[in-house]
């Protein structure tokens, strides 16, 4: 078990109010989050503020998470699966500062669970609680520019635009050619942006026991999808949606159903194939299962990963 | 930016015993109730609020409402304005349809939903919070509640929502995504009905 | 044998103390103070406390220190900073009427009450590099007194115009409205006045300069003059609801820029000047005539005129003028993007896969 990402909770710094938005801010965050869940899937602006850490690297999920964190709660921070991100960690290390907070890497102990562009392959249960970090929280964006504009289609429930958009890739293509951020029909109304997660994340968001609470800070728009809230994927008739799948398991554990990385190993295309979660991967190799390289681990250095 | 010199007699009593603390329990509670609309949940640290807000539902106020919330009351006792007006900051709505919160202590003599601002297309979300105060729950008029949060259906019933309330609850659910969002009260639970869950059938 | 890349806690660690030490620079050189950045790099300060939105010259003088001179980043620890700060009170509208005047200038008249003050300015010194200012002590700098004081009669070229009825009056919507906050509050599209000159206040400096530059050279003509730049000190003041008046906190020093424009008239009114109003914390012309330009550009559309211009775009002007925004978002293509590529790698392949299946199978029925 990688120590690094396992504290213990501890004071908070004193010098910053807890978590360090003054109360005001928390409460107009908290409310824009009551409302986001009455209104699955729908953008609620929120009167975001800056934070210490810059626009479009997370500011978004953090003040989501600080207005919802509390002194006995643990917090697990991954970026593209992996606690020790240099991201994960930079944000990790900001909420131990101002909260004071116990951290894990372990999925299943942690009472919220910050990402960037993963779901954990770890279910998720009741009562534990997923925070997004969203870059662009409006699924027509890049179709339609203009604020002013997608407003009134979410208003009207007009979503063909998205529909001709996937329509075109198959024209193409022969296939749909979105691959991350795949966009979702919630609760049967409002179109969203699941967050630029792979497409193979789709499934685990529908009728989920847990909470998605979805932050974009440059944007200033928070979403939400309670626990048991139905999640499609957009498709056609003739092109159900499907996820990806890899030839290959991965290297060290030998898992055949989580995403994952592909790892370049020399210049002349060798590569091998590991979990992008990092949590699940070590927990199926604690419970003993190996992958095609995985067998050299235990003569690695004192000091790494056993 | 309003004054908080007191002008009664008397200091209000007291909020919360630590604000920051406190506030993010009861949010918690509350984002639990949500979570799982229908479901019983217990609001930690409520205060000891003059009449007739009991401790859930002050506490819940103390921990959402600001300068940015204007709340209406059902009854507005002085003390308890009071009250409101010293914790929160917020101000007081005469009109109904201004209401940000709107506090409800006695269900049967309710106001019709649509008093209430209930958001429009563009912004569903500016729609208030109906805060209900209810004798408890468990008894009267059984409903099976579905909708976000809500597994397959959740049984639910409260003393004092009967027939009336739940066929405008329905018409307020055929509003989605406008329409109020409710928040019942015991003295120490809450339970949430938000705008997409209603009773089936 | 591979082994996962770990250690990213030591990385950044040892990525703060190789920055500190690289701001610090050569430790033979003596250490800069930030009295020195307030004092000598006005014009820093300015722009650092005009985008940051948080007037306190030694704040923004720390923040660019820090930053080792990079502005924009010396603006976010600024934004940042202020985030954590309480708000207690509103202010009335400062009365630029009423400022102490350091430098006021008017392009639309030859001569005005009050006169023309040049002020200190860059405006009519010839750009040579100055090798005397690089040695040590580089020898007093003393500005003789002048021999009568200012005029304490300085109306605004607008209040003149506005008396002749020749300049568009300036009206809010509804006194009892409240004034947008964008600090506070997301963007509203489509968006009032108010909301529109907070964030060209706030925006970034080189980006009004390129937009009001577009708009002179035909992208949205507004034929504009510049009718008065004054910059100065004026009086912050709050009211104090228990003493029944208003007090004065303190004195700020703001740039004004009042752009008197192409006139507009319709059936029902008569021809009259329109306005575009720049307004920024310490020294910073550029920033305020920039600004004016962009303002009035924006109300191309409000004024009846031909509009489709990108400094006549509010969304497009507004969404983008924030560089702390624009910044984060910009540099955030440094974070790890690879699950999010893995996908599109896993694609592609796809694609090519199927790409490759149809042409074989074109080619054996060519074949056929």
């Amino acid at each position: 078990m990688t120590l690094v990402m396992e504290t213990e909770r501890t004071a908070p710094d004193e010098t910053y109010n807890f978590a360090y938005l003054d109360e005001e801010t928390k409460r107009m965050i908290r409310r824009a989050i009551l409302k986001a869940m009455a209104v699955p899937g729908y953008q609620v602006p929120f009167g975001g503020r800056e934070m210490p850490l810059p626009y479009g690297w997370g500011t978004g999920g953090i003040q989501v998470t600080a207005a919802v964190i509390g002194p006995d709660d643990v917090l697990k921070v991954i970026d593209q699966g992996a606690d020790d991100t240099t991201n994960a960690v930079s944000i990790r290390r900001f909420f131990r500062r101002v909260t004071g907070v116990a951290t894990t890497g372990r999925t299943v102990e942690a009472t919220i669970v910050q990402t960037r562009h993963r779901i954990p392959e770890s279910a998720l249960r009741e009562g534990q609680i997923l925070v997004y970090q969203v870059p662009i929280p409006e699924p027509l964006r890049r179709i339609e520019p203009r604020e002013a504009e997608t407003r009134k289609l979410h208003a009207y429930r007009e979503y063909g635009l998205m529909h001709v958009r996937l329509y075109e890739d198959i024209a193409r293509f022969g296939r749909i050619a979105t691959s991350y951020d795949y966009p979702v029909m919630v609760n049967e109304r409002y179109l969203m942006a699941p967050s630029p997660t792979p497409k193979f994340d789709n499934p685990k968001m529908t009728a989920a026991p847990f909470l998605q609470l979805f932050g974009a800070g440059r944007e200033k728009r928070i979403y939400a999808v309670p626990p048991y809230t139905t999640v499609t994927s957009l498709d056609f008739d003739d092109h159900p949606f499907d996820v990806q799948s890899w030839d290959e398991v991965c290297a060290l554990c030998g898992a055949a159903d989580s995403f994952l990385d592909e790892v370049v190993l020399d210049d002349a295309g060798k590569r091998m194939f590991v979990c992008s979660d990092t949590d699940y991967c070590e927990d199926r190799r604690a419970a003993g299962h190996v992958g095609p390289e995985g067998a050299d681990e235990a003569d690695a250095p004192a000091g790494k990963k056993p | 930016m309003t004054s908080h010199l007191a002008t009664a007699p008397r200091a209000p009593a007291a909020g919360f015993t630590d604000p920051v603390r406190d506030a993010q329990e009861v949010f918690r509670a509350v984002l639990q109730a949500q979570s799982h609309p229908g479901r019983r949940v217990r609001v930690p640290s409520g205060p000891a609020a003059p009449a007739p807000l009991g401790r859930a539902m002050a506490g819940v106020l103390l921990a959402l409402a600001d300068l940015d919330t204007p709340l209406w009351l059902q009854r507005g006792e002085e003390a308890a304005l009071a009250y409101l007006r010293f914790h929160t900051g917020a101000p007081v709505a005469a009109d109904p349809a201004a209401a940000a919160f709107a506090i409800v202590t006695e269900a049967s003599t309710m106001p019709p939903l649509d008093s209430f601002r209930a958001g429009d297309a563009d912004y569903p979300e500016v729609a208030a919070t109906v805060l209900i105060a209810v004798a408890g729950f468990g008894q009267g008029q059984q409903v099976s509640l579905a909708g976000p949060g809500i597994e397959r259906r959740q049984g639910f019933a409260a003393d004092g929502l009967g027939a009336e309330f739940w066929a405008a609850w329905r018409a307020n659910r055929g509003r989605f995504p406008l329409g109020v969002d409710a928040l019942l009260f015991t003295d120490d639970e809450v339970v949430a009905l938000p705008r997409s869950v209603g009773p089936e059938g | 044998m591979y082994v996962a890349v770990k250690g990213g806690e030591q990385a950044i660690e040892n990525s703060h103390r190789l920055i500190a030490a690289e701001r610090r620079g050569d430790p033979a050189v003596p250490e800069l103070d930030v009295r020195q950045i307030r004092e000598q790099m006005r014009h820093a300060v300015a722009r650092v406390m005009a985008e940051g939105s948080l007037y306190d010259p030694d704040l923004a003088a720390l923040a660019i220190k820090q930053a080792q001179g990079d502005l924009v980043e010396a603006i976010f620890l600024v934004r940042a900073y202020r985030t954590t700060l309480r708000r207690f009170a509103v202010s009335r509208p400062i009365d630029s009427a009423r400022m102490a005047i350091g430098r006021r200038i008017s392009a639309t008249f030859k001569d005005l009450p009050g006169g023309q003050v040049l002020g200190g300015t860059y405006d009519y010194t010839h750009r040579l590099l100055d090798h005397e200012l690089a040695g040590d002590g580089a020898g007093e700098a003393v500005a003789a007194e002048a021999a009568a004081p200012l005029d304490p009669e300085m109306p605004r070229v607008s209040d003149i115009l506005d008396a002749q009825g020749l300049l568009e009056a300036e009206m809010p919507d509804d006194e009892s409205d409240p004034v947008a906050d964008l600090t506070r509050d997301p963007l509203r599209l489509p968006g009032r006045r108010d909301q529109r000159l907070q964030n060209l206040a706030r925006a970034d400096e080189g980006f009004l300069l390129a937009l009001g530059y577009s708009t002179q050279r035909g992208y949205g003509r507004t034929h504009p003059f510049a009718g008065e730049i004054r910059q100065g000190t004026v009086a912050v003041e709050i009211e104090a609801p228990e003493l029944g008046f208003a007090i004065d906190i303190g004195d700020i020093e703001v740039t004004e820029c009042e752009l008197v424009n192409q006139f507009k008239g319709s059936t029902e009114q008569p021809p009259q000047f329109t306005r575009g109003y720049g307004l920024a914390f310490g020294r910073a012309e550029r920033k305020a005539m920039a600004m004016a330009l962009v303002d009035r550009s924006l109300r191309a559309a409000e004024l009846g005129e031909e509009t489709g211009h990108p400094a006549q775009d509010e969304e497009f002007v507004l969404s983008h003028s924030d560089n702390v925004e624009a910044s984060g978002f910009v540099q955030h293509l440094k974070l790890p993007h690879y699950i999010d590529f893995q996908s599109e790698l896993h694609l592609v392949r796809r694609l090519r896969a199927d790409f490759d299946a149809r042409r074989t199978g074109t080619d054996r029925e060519a074949a056929e």
